[in-house]
């Protein structure tokens, strides 16, 4: 699937749900399910600062393709990362560069993306997108 | 006094019709706001202060001839008197109004910050909110001087023993908080500035999270400097008042200085205006004047003793509340304490819990509320805090008690 199918996905997925309790329910279960980054990348180094949750974000390059591997200390941050996981992860630097990403305001979790949530979200998307610029730049 | 004696004569729900925000809903739910230590809400009072302002009195103060002018200088230094007479202070020149805590601390760091020399030391506490740490940091760094820090107990209490050997001929000011912002703690300041004033030490009390749970009076407390903000005290933000001992702001020199500071200006030499003025360079924030003049009188008819009884009633009745939730530990026991309640949940983010208990309606804080030094001492990441006023009520306890069980079954 390229990214706009599986944002897609992740919209339709969360109109079946109708209430926010069932929603934000999703959202802990996709973060318990994320896999566990490796304990030697959660360092400072890759440290996502947001106010009151910590983002550990770390990325490799492989045949073209970024891997993504990510943690929080906060469950529904890690869900949230898990999401932006599922739509960005295994991609080519230029699709991630090219990716939208408006599935988080469609599904009604626009409000986390506001700055003063401060999970990181913002500045984890942010980050992706630098990395893939980063990669872009070596090929 | 003793609180527990006496029972609350106020009738919340009538109070709580004087704040229109009491009544909207968010997220679905009807507003429970648990977090008045951040910012209060205002009554229609404060709100009808600042219209009336603006549609019948806008001009500026100190300056015109015109009516306009003349009845906005009188109103502006009315809201002087009116904080003068609710502190009470000496003199209204006593009361310099500023942009909030933050300012007027910094005013203080900033002029009296002159004099030190480098091997001086300034004793702040272990609870400080960040505001009365970082000023009085940078100025040490400026200066070579030493910060010193007056340690706390498990419990969130200052340690006096420890605070008296750490006096020494070198320290210069001691600056410390009257009630924390995180734990709740109300320092016995009257002891600690007596005990300073043995030595000749001046003491600046911040009173950013005292000024709204109880009554205030600077020459009782006998202090030299004391600092709030206006829109903790259910008035608008971006004012706030510096009360320095006459003394004092006479000897300090100047802060900013500007338009309103002067009496005469030549390129030659300029004789800067008597106190007050002399500290409040600039078109100052008016409106914010005459709405926290009226949110002064608004606490003072409902009565600060009303007040002070009726908190502790939800302090006591929340911490018994959330005491007896699983999991559930409080940050912050001090004996004496304001209506604040911060509280960890083992395994639980207080991020998380911040996240569910807003869909729900109910606005708390979390994270470390600009007292990392706290969540250091305590190994913490952060809290939930719940910080309680008169207009909230046992009802709004029990559905915040409710929402932590439902978060805490999500969560888990």
């Amino acid at each position: 699937m390229n990214i706009q199918e599986i944002e897609t996905e992740i919209i339709e997925e969360f109109s079946l749900f109708e209430d926010w309790m069932g929603k934000y329910e999703h959202i802990i279960e996709m973060g318990k399910s994320l896999p566990v980054i490796a304990e030697r990348y959660k360092t400072d180094e890759r440290l996502i600062k947001g106010c009151q949750s910590k983002v550990w974000l770390h990325s490799e390059m492989k045949e073209g393709k970024i891997f993504f591997s990510a943690d929080s200390d906060a469950i529904i941050t890690k869900g949230l990362i898990a999401m932006v996981m599922r739509v960005l992860n295994e991609h080519s630097p230029d699709e991630i560069l090219d990716a939208k990403m408006d599935f988080v305001e469609k599904t009604g979790l626009k409000e986390h993306l506001s700055p003063t949530r401060a999970n990181g979200l913002v500045n984890m998307i942010k980050q992706m997108k630098l990395d893939a610029l980063a990669y872009k730049a070596k090929v | 006094m003793n609180l527990k004696e006496k029972h609350s004569a106020l009738d919340i729900q009538k109070i709580r019709k004087d704040f229109p925000i009491l009544s909207r809903k968010v997220n679905g739910k009807s507003l429970i706001y648990l977090d008045s230590g951040a910012t209060a809400q205002k009554p229609k009072q404060v709100i009808d202060a600042i219209t009336k302002y603006y549609s019948e009195q806008n001009a500026n103060i100190h300056r015109g001839v015109h009516t306009l002018s003349q009845e906005i200088t009188s109103a502006y230094e009315n809201a002087r008197a009116t904080i003068q007479k609710h502190i009470n202070a000496k003199h209204t020149h006593e009361i310099i109004f500023t942009s909030g805590t933050t300012e007027s601390i910094n005013l203080v760091a900033t002029t009296f910050g002159k004099w030190l020399k480098p091997g001086d030391e300034i004793l702040v506490t272990a609870m400080e909110h960040h505001s009365n740490i970082l000023p009085w940091q940078q100025l040490c760094e400026e200066k070579s001087a030493v910060l010193k820090v007056i340690p706390i107990n498990e419990k969130g209490e200052l340690l006096l023993d420890e605070y008296k050997k750490l006096i020494s001929s070198e320290t210069k000011l001691i600056s410390i908080t009257h009630v924390s912002n995180t734990l709740g703690t109300i320092n016995p300041v009257k002891e600690i500035i007596s005990i300073a004033h043995a030595k000749n030490i001046p003491v600046l009390v911040d009173g950013a999270q005292a000024i709204p749970h109880m009554r205030i009076n600077v020459q009782d407390l006998d202090t030299d400097f004391y600092c709030f903000s206006g829109h903790k005290v259910y008035g608008p933000t971006g004012v706030g008042i510096l009360y320095g001992k006459e003394q004092w702001l006479r000897k300090l020199p100047n802060y900013q200085v500007g338009g309103g500071t002067i009496k005469t200006v030549s390129f030659a030499k300029t004789e800067y205006a008597d106190i007050p003025l002399r500290f409040e360079a600039g078109t100052p924030n008016i409106e914010g004047g005459i709405g926290l003049a009226a949110a002064i009188d608004y606490v003072n008819e409902i009565g600060l003793e009303n007040i002070s009884v009726y908190e502790h009633e939800l302090l006591e009745y929340a911490t018994k509340k959330l005491s007896a939730i699983e999991g559930l530990k409080i940050i912050g026991t001090a004996k004496n304490k304001a209506s604040v309640i911060s509280f960890v949940i083992h395994g639980i983010h207080p991020y998380d819990m911040g996240i569910i208990l807003d869909q729900l309606g109910i606005a708390v804080r979390t994270g470390h509320h600009c007292t990392q030094p706290i969540m250091d001492k305590f190994g913490l990441k952060g809290t939930v805090r719940v910080s309680l006023a008169f207009y909230n009520t046992k009802e709004e306890i029990n559905k915040l008690v409710k929402g932590i069980i439902k978060a805490k079954e999500m969560l888990k």
